[in-house]
């Protein structure tokens, strides 16, 4: 029998052969192997077992073979295979192609735009984890690889919580779990499955990218790791003189201590990160000072008296800030079914406490916009749709860091839609069905097609027959 | 292969039903009755003619307290329902049923599984598996990869880490893969008197081949089961015990 540390080219592992080895870490090997009947070829993983190694070299593996097998998407490497084998446990994962988040690091500080495509890509990957209920508690660089086509792939699972399995990693290990440098103060206490803990790490890796520095450090003992529940990090524009407000406020909404007081969601720090112009700019993005000694104080009084809060399943968190997108067609409606859809919207985000709402319009071109001077006139018809946009929200009246406004331009309206849903991690969406105009006679129904192909939770809001008879024979 | 365990039947014939349709639609090819077939509910005598045939098939059954109850002796151990129910359960019983409850034994065995009502410790005191200290202990006893035990009515997974050993609490529904480098304990809940609160039935299906557990709640006639203990002339207690699930 053949030791798992000692892997030869050549060994036969279920149906894979070992090609050569890759990397050996502190926890576990990794090979390249190649599938005999010549399938996909794969990445082999092996826990180090032989005398004298962790029991936890164990746990990571079994929670990593746990949770690779219970999650799926662009964003996580494929469980290709899995078992006990004469050399003993393996799992063969896909091999992802691309290029290590901690080359970029390396390369730090970087311009604030790559900071923020590198940010929305990370935060888009972490928000599609937490959704399938699992928090990844050990964000940093090397965990993380950028596909050719820029979306993110996390990997590396050993220390993760999945809402609906038995916390095999926390069981084995006394000590907080995660590595000291990106580690939030909450999982320093002990706290586990909380996907704001993620958004912190996140934190950290974007004010490494944008200054090239870490924000707390690299401590190594529990004083060090713990400073970071008191002490906040200098703010980054005081390293990089000419970073932006926009990115410092993003950063250090992420790194706020109290869990509570950061982006509620990885989709929220996504969006944030693709549309900074729509970032709402507070005493974060242009503080010069860390916190003073008063602040610092208060922290230190609530972290002794600190109770750990409830256990709660990582899409249970998520539920209390669902992002709802209400699509307003402002060209066409009617005010009646304006009026329904603001109902609409308040009833969805009446209980919940960190919700946002994206209010959306699809422009289409016309005749109009396609001739020569056309771009001059959509830029116009644009910024009136947005104004229509803030017009119809403002009855609402919800505070303006809850909203966000969008124009989308194309002719395909459902389509434009759905890959908006899609890119803000949308909930829920709200779309006024017009009844039976011509024009959909013509052409089929916008919010049909929506509520057949949408991501997510469809309502389609209609109003009684009567009010609307006298709008729709205006209708086009 | 699929095994299906279910524990504290309770002569609950409405929740047992449904509890079998459900595991043979979930491809359950293996059956495992873990003791208190009988006690509390209103029919034992069709529910242990089931139980035969399962038997008659193949099925492991082991004995719980209710069932050792039912055969005779002093019960002065339980409470006041809990005799009550035990000396009407007695007199429903005819020699062939006895006879097959007398020969249930305490704890059953296939492979690395291992079956037992309360506690492998000493499975004829009927000890709670209410700590993860007893449940350490019960898993030493056993010395089997996997056990499985009921009594305690309240859907449990105890397993063994580096530092001692831990509860979770499981999700309806959720399969979790048991690795076979660490032992773990189950308890699936009961199938005829749910105590958490949960009115639905609860049993555990165990994929040997996956290594694979998932933890049910099927909501079942619980008017029906106790419309028939009232009739039955049992205390009222037992019947609202059914509608709560406590």
């Amino acid at each position: 029998m053949e030791s798992a540390a000692h892997l030869r080219p050549g060994t036969q592992i279920a149906a894979y052969r070992v090609a050569e080895k890759l990397r050996e870490g502190g926890m576990a090997l990794l090979y390249q192997v190649a599938a005999s009947d010549g399938g996909e070829a794969g990445l082999l993983k092996v826990p180090k077992l032989e005398f004298g190694s962790h029991p936890a070299c164990y746990a990571g593996f079994e929670v990593e073979q746990m949770i690779l097998a219970r999650v799926a998407g662009p964003h996580v490497p494929r469980l290709l295979a899995s078992g006990e084998s004469d050399c003993g446990p393996y799992l063969v994962m896909e091999e992802i192609a691309g290029t290590s988040l901690a080359e970029f690091a390396a390369a730090a500080p970087l311009p604030a735009a790559e900071v923020a495509r590198l940010g929305a890509a990370l935060a888009s990957a972490l928000h599609d984890l937490h959704r399938q209920e699992v928090v990844h508690h050990d964000l940093k660089p090397s965990h993380v690889i950028l596909r050719a086509d820029g979306r993110a792939v996390l990997i590396d699972f050993g220390l993760a919580f999945h809402g609906h399995l038995p916390d095999l990693a926390e069981a084995e290990s006394e000590k907080p779990l995660g590595t000291p440098a990106y580690i939030s103060p909450e999982q320093i206490a002990g706290v586990r499955g909380d996907p704001r803990s993620d958004v912190f790490s996140l934190g950290v890796v974007l004010y490494l990218l944008a200054t090239g520095r870490l924000p707390f450090g690299a401590p190594t003992g529990m004083g060090g790791l713990r400073r970071r529940l008191y002490f906040d990090p200098l703010p980054p524009r005081r390293v990089v003189a000419d970073l932006p407000e926009w990115l410092q406020e993003i950063i250090l909404h992420c790194l706020e201590v109290r869990a509570d007081d950061r982006y509620a969601t990885a989709a929220q720090l996504a969006h944030d990160l693709r549309h900074p112009d729509q970032v709402t700019l507070t005493q974060r993005g242009r503080r010069r000072q860390r916190a003073g000694p008063l602040v610092v104080a208060k922290r230190w009084l609530a972290a002794l008296s600190a109770e750990p809060p409830p256990r709660k399943a990582p899409t249970a968190h998520l539920a209390l800030a669902p992002q709802v997108l209400v699509a307003i067609d402002t060209g066409r409606g009617s005010e009646p079914l304006f009026q329904a859809l603001r109902d609409a919207t308040r009833r969805i985000v009446g209980g919940e406490r960190d919700w946002r709402v994206s209010c959306v319009s699809v422009l289409e071109p016309s005749a109009l916009t396609e001739q020569e001077d056309g771009a001059e006139i959509m830029r116009g018809l644009h910024m009136q749709r947005l104004m229509e946009l803030h017009h119809w929200a403002q009855p609402l009246g919800l505070a303006r860091e809850r909203l966000r406004f969008h124009v989308l331009e194309g002719r395909d309206v459902p389509a434009r839609l759905i890959d908006y849903a899609r890119a803000s991690h949308a909930d829920h969406i709200i779309i006024g069905a017009r009844g039976s105009s011509g024009r959909r006679r013509l052409l089929g129904s916008v919010s049909s097609r929506v509520a057949s192909e949408a991501p997510c939770t469809v309502t389609v809001v209609r109003v009684s027959h009567s009010t609307d008879a006298s709008t729709e024979s205006a209708d086009p | 292969m699929r095994i299906a365990v279910l524990a504290d039947i309770h002569a609950n014939l409405e929740a047992l039903r449904t509890c079998l349709a459900h595991a043979e639609r979930e491809g359950a090819t293996q059956y495992v009755f873990l003791g208190d077939l009988v006690g509390y509910g209103a029919d034992p005598v069709a529910c242990l003619g089931l139980l035969a045939d399962h038997a008659d098939r193949g099925a492991l059954l082991v004995r719980g307290n209710h069932d050792d109850a039912a055969l005779g002796g002093l019960c002065e151990t339980m409470n006041f329902v809990a005799r009550e129910a035990t000396y009407w359960t007695r007199a429903q019983l005819g020699s062939g049923e006895r006879a097959f409850l007398a020969a249930l034994p305490y704890t059953a065995r296939r492979g690395d599984l291992l079956f037992v009502h309360a506690d492998v410790n000493a499975p004829a005191k009927w000890e709670y598996i209410a700590s993860s200290l007893q449940a350490g202990r019960c898993m030493d006893a056993g010395q089997a990869r996997l056990t499985f035990a009921g009594h305690v009515h309240h859907p449990s997974l105890y397993f063994a880490a580096g530092s001692g050993v831990h509860h979770f609490q499981p999700v309806a529904g959720a399969p979790i893969s048991l690795s076979g480098r660490r032992r773990w304990l189950a308890i699936g809940g009961s199938v005829g008197q749910p105590r958490d609160g949960n009115n639905a039935a609860a049993y555990a299906l165990y994929d040997e081949e996956q290594r694979m557990l998932k933890y049910f709640r099927l909501p079942y006639d619980h008017l029906s089961a106790a419309r028939k203990i009232l009739a039955a002339g049992l205390p009222e207690r037992l019947a609202l015990r059914l509608q709560k699930g406590e």
